[in-house]
């Protein structure tokens, strides 16, 4: 009996142990608050932080990377996304979050093959401290933050998922990202302000 | 012979559920332990952890834990992709194939910390009222540490 209840405190404690592990991760930043800056390295060897778009309307920040299956099916999304709305004020800032170290697939040097075979037309940059990631909340890839330039600086107007159907664009039914920023352009407000997809896990680096 | 060549047939195929079924079911399921992991065949972290699954629920055969395991692809990866996995796996948990078509709505149902990221587990409880939710990769270990200790304090 005695065993069985050491046993108990023991399994009690390991359990405790693992939600605490779970609930490392920080929760970032909510719709309303202002957008944390940042300093990432861009493909092309620049520094790319929030002043770099100062004269911008807003910036549509995705955290994406190469490997991850479901960011390879909304890359053509994303891409399409800059083309649409960089006119109006709103480009496209990509930034890879995860550890090379976890997956080489998504190291500096193959984001920039990435990019310059798929022709983007926007910064990609490494979050190498994963310190962007973790400012944000950023949970998976892809996942959306729209910041929206305003007098007072960048505030978070919009959290989640490009869309409805990861699968199959065809079937998409509600556009989140394009309806937040028609809704912005037009100066209305964001009427869905955070949505969840499925995704990848932003590989951490091990401790 | 036709019907019973039919029946094989259907209860090889895996089965397709709503979330709400399976809820139904952990309802119903009064102490048993339920650990149910949300998987792809396309997610790398996902198939490396199906054998910790496999392992621990065949460690557990017998007691009252479920292992489900829940593929989110969809029905039109049935045939060419989840069913020949599976196949090939040979796994001891039950798999089936999630029929709910808006993760932007089913997500938060399973968990509202959840983001969506996968692997993700499930644990739930009836009897206990326990449901613990756990973004990440899942060891064998780990595994077996919260299935035990799931287990314990129900005694």
């Amino acid at each position: 009996m005695k065993y069985f209840r050491s046993m108990s405190i023991l399994a009690v404690s390991a359990l405790t142990f693992a939600l605490l592990v779970a609930a490392d991760l920080p929760d970032g930043v909510k719709v309303g608050d202002a957008a944390p800056d940042f300093n990432v390295k861009n493909i092309d060897g620049q520094r790319v932080g929030l002043a770099t778009f100062k004269d911008a309307k807003g910036i549509i920040l995705v955290f994406t990377c190469n490997h991850c299956p479901y960011s390879k099916k909304y890359e053509d999304r994303i891409i399409d996304l800059h083309k649409q709305f960089q006119p109006k004020g709103w480009p496209v800032l990509a930034i890879n979050p995860n550890d090379s170290t976890v997956v080489p697939e998504d190291s500096f040097s193959e984001m920039q093959i990435l990019a310059k075979e798929h022709e983007y037309k926007f910064p990609y940059a490494l979050d190498e401290t994963q310190d962007v990631a973790k400012k944000y909340g950023a949970r998976r890839t892809p996942h959306v933050f729209l910041l929206k330039n305003t007098k007072g600086g960048f505030v978070v107007s919009y959290i989640g998922a490009i869309d409805d159907n990861v699968q199959d664009p065809s079937q998409v039914e509600q556009r989140f990202v394009a309806t937040a920023l028609d809704q912005m352009i037009n100066d209305q407000p964001v009427t869905t302000q955070t949505t969840k997809a499925i995704g990848c896990t932003i590989k951490w680096r091990p401790e | 012979m036709l019907p019973l060549l039919l029946t094989f047939v259907l209860s090889t195929s895996i089965p397709s559920v709503y979330l709400e079924q399976l809820e139904q079911r952990f309802q119903n399921g009064g102490d048993t332990v339920y650990v149910v992991n949300f998987w792809a065949t396309w997610c790398k972290p996902c198939v490396a952890e199906l054998p910790a699954f496999d392992k621990v629920s065949r460690e557990f055969r017998g007691q009252h834990v479920k292992f489900i395991l829940v593929n989110i692809e969809g029905e039109d990866s049935r045939e060419k992709k989840i069913e020949p996995f599976v196949r090939k796996m040979g796994l001891d948990p039950d798999v089936v194939i999630l029929l709910d078509q808006k993760p932007h709505i089913w997500i938060d149902k399973v968990d509202p910390s959840w983001s969506g990221a996968i692997p993700a587990t499930l644990f739930v409880q009836h009897s206990t009222n326990t449901r613990t939710f756990q973004e990440r990769e899942m060891s064998y270990t780990k595994l077996k540490e919260i299935v035990t200790s799931m287990i314990q304090s129900n005694k």
